[in-house]
């Protein structure tokens, strides 16, 4: 049984100038506890794809399926990571963290311990009574992380979560977010754009088409684990895949550009 | 004074580095002393210039009052009382209408607000209504509480409520319509279920919201309760201004006018007090002059 499943996947959405096909029959299978890496151009239709498999959005044609339920609206085990910060600003961190828990009907002192021990695994032990504002981003996506983790979903989408974040410490949250898979493993999907991003941490690296998306390549990522993010790139292996996936990449960034190009001319 | 806050990824906590600048410090100070010296120059000159011209005879004191007198009238009114009894039952009347009136308000407000911006049946079936009732020169109605409920204070708390509720409903409302998208999708796949959703996220994403409009509603729910006792009233600060009014005592208005801008000013005091405790997670404003 595969974690997720879509089958011929479209959704169009409806705007003041018509519709629009984010996704075009789209096939994509992930295995359960796989790391499964989605790239493509921006603005393809990667972040509309989670949203279905999230149950945030219906597919307008086709089916989407978690486990061995068809997706109808949000399922409780599986887990979100936004590519902005959708932590909630009035809460402490020690508040956004138990919350999952407690909407889930966890009794209050049992989700706070839970989430003491989870900050404590993310690395923001003694900033539990702190409010979103006061940290950085880097320290943010770890209460995201957390947020999301201490529920134990089963799938754990990721929609570009570390694209906000400089350099430094995408590679450092990159590292702590492989140790922490290794925990639980989850299957993952990770949507980026960044292309070292995806092959340093994922199983697989599925390639998107411009949009509207569906897949044009996938790739194995048969790179060894446990895995440091900054080291790894320097193996021959991950420079020949990296140059692999980019040839494929390369037309359908191309095709964006030029898409986007065109419009700036008409306009 | 300067705080750091430790920003940085390490995960443990660092003491915030404070740093104070003597200079800095300093010339802030002086700058503090120099604008209370000009507002009170611009206080002074003001006042001054008029009792002095009232009393040289250039202005008309019949038709503007003299400060001096102002002072007299507030005076007696605080020891003797007025006509419709000691001061303190005209304000403590006035104060009643209008803090009752500001609270059903609000919390009508708020409520419909919420509702309206929550639910797009609701907002679709009273959306007409509402605006129409908005279009409706509200002071009209306060003629209309007077033949309802009388020359008692329920009319002029009726006047109140509807000035406040406007006020806050709209604020409210945009308010519950702007909350971050984001943040309901992340709560709701978290686990919230709608009234998590409408009280954890909405409700606090919308208090920015509804917090501004306080600041404005008290005053509308003054104007309501003081314009109720123009139209009619045994007691209030509005009496003791029509009384005034009608026996040409323009100190009496003026005085009467003090009072209310100190029981306004008292009261903005307080609403900033309420939002600084109900905001605190905002960060800090960046410094400014506060107005």
């Amino acid at each position: 049984m595969d974690a997720i499943e879509l089958n011929g996947v479209t959704k169009t959405f409806r705007t003041p100038s018509g519709t629009y096909t984010a996704v075009h029959d789209l096939d994509l299978v992930v295995a359960p506890g796989e790391f499964c890496a989605v790239v493509g151009p921006t603005g393809c239709g990667k972040s509309t794809t989670l949203t279905l498999v999230a149950g945030l959005e219906r597919p307008s044609v086709g089916e989407v399926r978690v486990g061995d339920r068809r997706v109808t609206g949000i399922d409780p085990q599986v887990g979100f990571v936004f590519q902005n910060d959708a932590v909630l600003p009035w809460k402490t961190v020690l508040d956004n963290v138990s919350a999952g828990p407690r909407w889930r009907g966890v009794a209050k002192r049992a989700a706070i311990e839970q989430a003491r021990d989870w900050l404590r695994r993310v690395g923001l032990g003694g900033f539990e009574d702190r409010y979103p504002h006061q940290l950085s981003g880097g320290m943010r996506k770890r209460v995201a992380l957390a947020q999301s983790l201490i529920n134990e979903p089963r799938v754990l989408l990721m929609d570009e979560p570390f694209s906000a974040l400089d350099v430094q410490t995408r590679a450092i949250m990159s590292n702590e977010l492989l140790q922490l898979w290794e925990l639980t493993k989850p299957t993952v999907v990770f949507v980026t754009h960044d292309l070292e991003e995806a092959i340093a941490l994922a199983d697989r690296v599925v390639v998107m088409t411009a949009g509207p998306a569906t897949v044009k390549d996938t790739f194995v990522v048969d790179l060894p684990r446990p895995r440091t993010v900054q080291e790894i790139r320097f193996t021959p292996e991950f420079t020949r895949l990296y140059q692999e996936i980019w040839h494929s990449l390369r037309g359908e960034v191309e095709l964006t550009y030029a898409r986007s190009a065109g419009t700036l001319e008409v306009a | 004074m300067l705080t750091a806050e430790p920003v940085t990824d390490a995960p443990t906590a660092r003491p915030p580095v404070v740093v104070v600048d003597p200079i800095a410090l300093r010339n802030r100070r002086r700058r503090k002393v120099f604008v209370n010296a000009v507002r009170l120059a611009i206080v002074a000159v003001v006042l001054g210039g008029w009792e002095l011209g009232v009393r040289t005879g250039h202005v008309d004191a019949f038709f503007v009052g003299q400060p001096s007198k102002v002072v007299t009238q507030l005076h007696t009114w605080i020891t003797d009382g007025t006509e419709a009894g000691s001061l303190w039952t005209q304000v403590r009347v006035t104060l009643q209408e209008a803090i009752t009136g500001f609270v059903l308000g609000v919390v009508a407000g708020v409520v419909a607000g919420i509702a309206l911006g929550r639910v797009q049946i609701l907002a679709e079936v009273f959306g007409p209504f509402i605006k129409i009732l908005n279009s409706i020169p509200r002071i009209v109605l306060g003629s209309i509480f007077v033949l309802w409920f009388g020359l008692g204070p329920t009319s002029k708390v009726a006047l109140a409520v509807v000035l406040v509720f406007f006020a806050v409903f709209f604020n409210a409302f945009q308010g519950t319509r702007e909350v971050d998208r984001n943040l309901v999708a992340n709560a709701r796949i978290l686990g919230a279920k709608r009234r998590h959703v409408t009280f954890q996220v909405v409700l606090p994403s919308a208090l920015t919201w509804i917090i501004a409009s306080l600041h404005v509603s008290f005053g509308f729910a003054l104007i309501g309760a003081i314009v109720g006792e123009f139209l009619g009233a045994q007691k209030g600060l509005g009496l003791l201004i029509s009384q005034a009014q009608g026996t040409f005592n323009p100190n009496g208005v003026l005085a009467a006018m003090v009072i209310i801008a100190v029981v306004a000013l008292v009261a903005e005091g307080l609403i900033t007090l309420l939002e600084r405790r109900l905001l605190a997670w905002r960060p800090p404003q960046l410094s400014g002059a506060d107005l």
